[in-house]
């Protein structure tokens, strides 16, 4: 049995026929080939595969496409405008919040989410609120740091 | 890891979902937010031929005030329970509890029916609702019925919700004057599920003597259940440190405590009566805040 998907990927309409059991950071990466979102655990745990689906992060490896269908997302190739980086994205070049940066899509959209809902975190909001995304290689401290860095850029708009 | 092949549903009704899965029995699971089914259907320790998602049926979701209860529809995300107002101002260990229940990611996607009809061990949510003392709506061909929270959890993953049944909401009661609840939980490091999870509700009268106890304990066995030894040495009681002290002592009595990777049944009682100590001091300074 396939269905048929439809939904809208960084402004981008897409439609697809999709067996159910076809999750939708697979859908993400290899039917609509934006390969920027990460599978890291594949287990709902390291949060490499978060994206933001109707305004809410999640971790796309622990959804069905089907259950995406008629739903806005956003993944990490949709952050940057006209060639101009998110000031998250900048917060984590500035701070040097990545090493090998394969967790760094899914921490950039969980901050994503993390800034709308507590536009001036406090280091422990920010920490509690990024328990969902792991990191091997940074140690989360210039993470933090890039998160505050970006708060403040955004405040400042 | 993709899970075995499945047919998916998205019924527009209660009744529709129900009649569903009167049709399809036991080759048929309902879908919430996927968060316990997914990863179970991923590791192919569960393979339904068919998923009911229940997100295209209305009214299932929301959180509204209904005389002196809260409602809480299944399909209210954990995310909306640690952010609502209403339970922030009338019952905030609710909303305390939904927010350390894994991750935003989680919570997002996660709902309280789902949870609870789950029944994981190590769950956050069963312990507050035993502590609490609420009711649970349940919808099925014959109709809907009422169930108390002490006849719910039935064992190790199982409730009262029978296969062709489907939980539709859960009825909080709004605490009196000089309640005061709170959760306090162990959280594994890696997953976040609670190794060992304590709540206590008290309800203090004027002159300090408690006059209401509800405790429930969730992670250390096989289902959640209530703390009856806790919950007798508090009621009626003046609340001293030696009052709590003895009270918490009875934490683990009657608790089929398990022990597992995560420590030995000697550890987990100690944490239990650690636990029930800490949320019952807690819950006390909320009922004489007037929380
Ligand atoms: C990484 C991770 C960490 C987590 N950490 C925690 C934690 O710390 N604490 C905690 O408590 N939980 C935790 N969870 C579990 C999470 O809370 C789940 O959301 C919850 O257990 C199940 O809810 P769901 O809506 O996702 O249900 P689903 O996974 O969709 O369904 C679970 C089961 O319940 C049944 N079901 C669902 N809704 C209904 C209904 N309305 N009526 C009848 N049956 C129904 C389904 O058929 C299925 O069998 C974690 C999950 C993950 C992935
Ligand atoms: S790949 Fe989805 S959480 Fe790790
Ligand atoms: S930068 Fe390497 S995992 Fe985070």
């Amino acid at each position: 049995m396939t269905l048929p998907v439809k939904m809208t990927i960084n402004g981008t309409n897409y439609r697809h026929e999709v067996e159910p059991r076809m999750l939708l950071v697979h859908y993400i990466r290899e039917v609509v080939g934006l390969t920027g979102t990460h599978v890291g655990c594949d287990t709902s745990q390291c949060g490499a595969c978060t994206i933001i689906l109707n305004g809410q992060a999640v971790k796309a490896c622990n959804v069905f496409a089907v259950q995406a269908d008629g739903a806005q997302i956003m993944t990490i190739e949709g952050l940057a405008k006209n060639g101009q980086l998110h000031p998250i994205q900048e917060g984590f070049w500035e701070k040097h919040g990545l090493q090998c940066g394969f967790c760094t899509p899914g921490m950039i959209m969980a901050v994503y989410q993390l800034l709308e809902r507590y536009p001036k975190p406090t280091e422990a909001q920010i920490r509690h609120q990024l328990e969902g995304n792991l990191c091997r290689c940074t140690g989360y401290h210039n993470i933090v740091k890039a998160v505050q860095y970006a708060a403040e850029k955004m405040a400042g708009r | 890891m993709y899970p075995a092949s499945f047919d998916y549903h998205t019924p527009g009704s209660v009744q529709e979902a129900i009649s569903l899965l009167g049709k399809l029995r036991d080759d048929a699971k309902l879908l919430a937010g996927g968060h316990s089914l997914i990863p179970m259907m991923k590791l192919r320790l569960a393979q339904p031929k068919h998923l009911i998602d229940l997100r295209k049926v209305p009214g299932l979701a929301g959180i509204r005030e209904d005389g002196g209860s809260i409602a809480l529809g299944a399909m209210t995300t954990h995310w909306q329970v640690e952010s609502s107002k209403l339970l922030q101002a009338k019952i905030p260990v609710v909303s305390d509890a939904a927010g350390m229940i894994g991750d935003p990611q989680v919570r997002n996607l996660g709902t309280i029916g789902g949870s609870l009809a789950h029944a994981d061990p190590a769950a956050d949510m069963p312990a507050v609702m035993i502590a609490l003392g609420v009711e649970f709506v349940i919808e099925g061909a014959r109709g809907r019925r009422t169930v108390k929270v002490d006849d719910f959890f039935k064992g190790l993953m199982m409730t009262a919700v029978g296969p062709d049944e489907i939980l539709v909401e859960i009825r909080v009661p709004v605490p009196p004057a000089g309640s005061g609840a709170a959760y306090l939980k162990f959280p594994h490091p890696a997953s976040r599920f609670a190794v060992v999870g304590v709540c206590a509700a008290l309800t203090v009268d004027g002159k300090g003597i408690c006059t209401k106890a509800g405790v429930g304990v969730t992670g250390a066995g096989t289902k959640a259940v209530r703390a009856k030894g806790v919950e007798a040495g508090l009621a009626g009681k003046a609340l001293d440190q030696a009052a709590i002290e003895a009270a918490a002592a009875k934490a683990a009595d009657g608790v089929d405590v398990q022990a597992d990777l995560q420590g030995s049944a000697e550890y987990k009682s100690h944490l239990l009566r650690v636990h029930a100590r800490r949320a019952i001091e807690a819950a006390l300074g909320r009922a004489k805040g007037g929380k």
